[in-house]
Order: structure tokens, then C-alpha cells, then sequence
């Protein structure tokens, strides 16, 4: 039976993996991931989930173990942040090209030094290109029907990419808000048994991971590109099939009155929630300003974000993350993204919300004001910090 | 050769063990060529063989396989008899 109930952040991902059915487990706990594997391991421990929990001693070998069950035919689950995802980096791209559908849910954190346990999204962004389906939850519910959909997505046999599910460390992992949580049925429908096509099996052998000398390195990363591409639409399908059986929507871009508008704001996670506010706040005074959001990171939805911001004259991006050197890489891609469009807007660069920083609903406003300005006037920076004192 | 799609989905090879029919003999710049006469057929070429190209023959000798053999000289060096010379693989 369908339930309505409050529930943190991190009790809902882990929800959601009791609810997938996963058959084996294995994370190292670091801050602001640890209430996901403590409530886990408290579920195996008590009987509510049979899975077999391995306990490791690095995020290395917590993804290599992921990976190893994985090729057994076994439904994974891990989740880390931070550093962790950084200790966990190499072993990230061996699932995304052996096209293992291992599941990862990353509580996204800031990057030391100075040592940050808060949010941003710098850890989601160092590994942009590991080839793995990534997802951008902006609250509670989502953080629960984004990782059952990651399963879903991951598993599919038109997909059979790894895939990670990004919610923003303490603002989504450490809230509580109101879930509905979906009946048994819903989910076993939604996400059937999963049976991997060369699962390891000692009568039928395979070589997963062999070598690739240079004959064949080149045509290895092109076959893994066109399949990674291809999933683009499978993901939109899945979205359309868990519509039709929990009745709630995503989409790879999700606009938010951006009807008619002339600036739209472009901002991901969870402060997403924030800038709607300030969007209501500046409707209200008549100005035409909308809000975009990627729901869908990697594989980057083009074609939607093309069309979300069509008629827009200025897009005014939020990064919770630098490029040393550069700027902000959200903008620098959607900036790449939009070159070769005719009627493209001007798109304006803004980064904050580092470390666990707040941005005000007043910061919104003043980003899209400003944005306007510097698009109106240009600037000799190529991007401007939200909220850094002077 | 292999087109990108020709291969199995993540690159997996679905023969195990075909790495036997992989030549690595074309690695080779010097070849270990054996004196029999002076062999005293003590085995240490083919223990310490690090590719396993010692082979022992059905008459009892012991022969180096070139299709495997990577040339790395260990054979000729552990050799108490000085049974083995490398040579510089000139084709
Ligand atoms: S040269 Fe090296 S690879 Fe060749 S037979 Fe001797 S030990 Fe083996
Ligand atoms: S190590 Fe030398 S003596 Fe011993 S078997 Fe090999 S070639 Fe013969």
C-alpha cells in the first residue's frame, strides 16, 4: 500500500535500495553519506533486506566490490561522497566500460582543502566523463524515486550502463521531508528481476576487462560511446513508464516557468527548490523569468535543453563548483552546448554555493539583475562569485 | 580486423583463454638459442621461464617455444652451464 510518510534524505535512498532488492551492498561510510549505509547495514542486520553487506576498507574497494558482484549478475548498491568518490574514481570507469549496471548514490560534498564535509557539487563534477548514467535529485522524494529509477535505467538491456543518482550532502541527505513511498507490487513491476547477459558462470566462461592494445582501444571506446549515447532515450522512456505507474514525472530538462520568459535561471540539486521562489517572487512584479533545471547530467540532454530555453534571451547559469583556471563547468558545457545554435541566448556564468553556503532567494534575484547587465554591458570576468565577501 | 561493431557488448570475450593465441613472440629482439651438447637438462630455463615458453620435448630435451618466447634473457642467465646465448633476432 501506498504510504505518505517523513523521512530524511538519507533513510529514503536507502528506502529505496531495501524496495529494488538489491543482492549485495558495499560502501565505507564517510560524512554526508554515513546515515545511508548505517541505515542499510541496520536492514540487513535485522532481516528487511537480504543482501549480502561487504564491508571494505576504502571506497576503492567498496566500487571494485560493486563491480565484481555486478559481473556475477547481482543487483549492486554503493554510495559515497567527496573524497570518497575521489578514492573511488579509478575503479569508476572499469563498470561503465565492462557495461556493468552497478548503482551509486553520491551525497554530494565539497573538496578539500579545506577539509568541507558541506555541499557543493565539485565532487559531481570531477567525474563528469566516467561514462556512467548521472542524475540530479532536488529533494526528498526525488532523492527515493531517482535512485528506484536508477535501477530501472542502469538495468535495462538497451542500456547496461552503471548509473548515479547526485543529492546534495546535509540540504537533501539530512532533511526530512514528507515521501510517499510506493507499494511492494509498484516497485517489483516497475523494476523486474534482472538477469545480466554474460553473468560469470563457471560453465559458460567469459573475459570481462581484457586488454585493449592500440588495434582496438579506439574501436572499444567508440562502441561504448554509441551505446552511452543511445541510453540517452531510454532514460526518457523509463521516466515515462514510472509516470504511468507512481503518477510522478521527470524529464531531462525540467523548466519551471519558462513559458514566455526572457532570462531563465540554471541551477541543479536541491537549490533548485530556492530558485523557484525567487521566480514566484519576480513574476509576481511582472518580469519575465523562468527556471531550468538538469535532471539529467550525463548522457548531456542536448536536444532538451535546446529546447527548454528556446525564446530566451539570456541564460544565467548557477555552478556549485570551479574550474580552477576556468569558471564554472555547467555553464562552459551549456555554453559549448549552444554554440553552433542560430538563435542562441547570451548565457551568463555565476558560481556559489560552495562548502555548504546558502544562496538566498535575494541572491537569485540579484543573479538574474546582474545577469542581465553583464549581458547587457559585458564584464572582464568571465564569471562572477555569489555571496564572497570582499 | 575488428569493426567497433563486432564487439561483444562491453568488450567482453566470450572465448576464456584465447590469450594461447596471442603471438607474443613478436615482442622478441634477442632469441636464446640452446647448445644441447652442454644442456644438462636440469630444468632451470623452464622454471624460470616467466612466459612458460620452455617446453619439454618427448625425447627429454628441453626447447624454447618462439612463438611465445619474449626474448627477455632470464633463461640464458640463470643457465649453469652456459648452455643458452642470446642473439640478436635480426628479421
Ligand atoms: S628468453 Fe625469456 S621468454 Fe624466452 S625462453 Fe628465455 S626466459 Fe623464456
Ligand atoms: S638451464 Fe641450461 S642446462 Fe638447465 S635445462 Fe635449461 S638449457 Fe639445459
Amino acid at each position: 500500500m501506498t504510504k505518505r510518510v517523513g523521512l530524511e534524505g538519507s533513510f529514503a535512498v536507502s528506502e529505496a535500495v531495501r524496495m529494488a532488492d538489491v543482492d549485495v551492498l558495499s560502501a565505507y561510510p564517510i560524512t554526508p553519506q554515513t546515515h545511508i549505509v548505517e541505515r542499510l547495514s541496520e536492514m540487513v542486520a535485522d532481516g528487511d533486506l537480504d543482501a549480502e553487506f561487504i564491508c571494505v576498507e576504502s571506497e576503492h574497494s567498496a566500487m571494485s566490490a560493486c563491480v565484481g558482484a555486478s559481473a556475477a549478475g547481482a543487483r549492486v548498491f554503493t554510495c559515497t561522497a567527496g573524497q570518497g568518490l575521489e578514492l573511488m574514481h579509478e575503479v569508476l570507469y572499469i563498470p561503465s566500460s565492462m557495461r556493468l549496471p552497478v548503482v551509486a548514490v553520491v551525497a554530494n560534498r565539497a573538496l578539500s582543502s579545506p577539509l568541507s564535509v558541506w555541499g557543493d557539487h565539485s565532487d559531481a563534477m570531477a567525474v563528469r566523463d566516467i561514462g556512467w548514467v548521472q542524475i540530479f535529485a532536488e529533494n526528498v522524494q526525488q532523492a527515493y524515486d531517482l535512485t528506484l529509477c536508477a535501477y530501472r535505467i542502469a538495468e535495462d538491456k538497451d542500456v547496461l550502463f552503471p548509473a548515479m543518482v547526485h543529492l546534495d550532502g546535509f540540504h537533501l541527505s539530512h532533511v526530512i521531508e514528507p515521501v510517499i513511498l510506493p507499494d511492494q507490487r509498484q516497485v517489483d513491476d516497475f523494476i523486474p528481476e534482472f538477469e545480466y547477459p554474460f553473468a560469470l558462470n563457471p560453465d559458460k566462461p567469459v573475459s570481462m576487462g581484457c586488454y585493449g592494445p592500440p588495434y582496438i582501444y579506439t574501436e572499444a571506446k567508440k562502441s561504448q560511446n554509441v551505446a552511452f549515447e543511445s541510453s540517452r532515450k531510454i532514460v526518457s522512456k523509463a521516466w515515462g513508464e514510472f509516470e504511468g505507474i507512481f503518477e510522478r514525472s521527470y524529464l531531462p530538462v525540467e523548466s519551471y516557468r519558462t513559458e514566455d520568459a526572457d532570462v531563465i535561471l540554471l541551477v541543479m540539486g536541491s537549490f533548485a527548490e530556492t530558485a523557484m521562489l525567487a521566480i514566484d517572487r519576480m513574476r509576481k512584479e511582472g518580469k519575465k523569468v523562468g527556471l531550468a533545471r538538469l535532471r539529467l547530467w550525463r548522457p548531456f540532454p542536448f536536444d532538451e535543453i535546446r529546447k527548454a530555453v528556446k525564446g530566451a534571451k539570456l541564460l544565467v547559469v548557477l555552478d556549485r563548483c570551479i574550474s580552477f583556471g576556468y569558471g564554472g563547468p555547467v555553464c562552459s558545457e551549456l555554453r559549448s552546448a549552444f554554440y553552433r545554435e542560430k538563435n542562441r541566448p547570451d548565457i551568463v556564468s555565476f558560481i556559489g554555493g560552495l562548502g555548504g553556503r546558502d544562496i538566498t532567494i535575494d541572491q537569485y534575484e540579484y543573479m538574474i539583475k546582474r545577469g542581465k547587465e553583464i549581458s547587457e554591458n559585458g564584464s572582464e570576468e568571465e564569471f562572477e562569485m555569489i555571496g564572497v565577501r570582499q | 580486423m575488428l569493426s567497433w561493431k563486432d564487439l561483444e557488448l562491453g568488450s567482453i570475450v566470450t572465448e576464456p583463454g584465447n590469450a594461447s593465441a596471442y603471438k607474443t613472440g613478436d615482442w622478441r629482439s634477442n632469441k636464446p638459442i640452446r647448445d644441447q651438447s652442454k644442456c644438462i637438462k636440469c630444468g632451470l630455463c623452464y622454471i624460470y621461464c616467466p612466459d612458460a615458453a620452455v617446453e619439454l620435448s618427448k625425447a627429454g630435451n628441453y626447447e624454447t617455444n618462439y612463438f611465445y618466447c619474449k626474448g627477455c634473457g632470464i633463461c640464458a642467465n640463470e643457465c649453469p652451464r652456459g648452455a643458452l646465448t642470446m642473439i640478436v633476432e635480426e628479421e
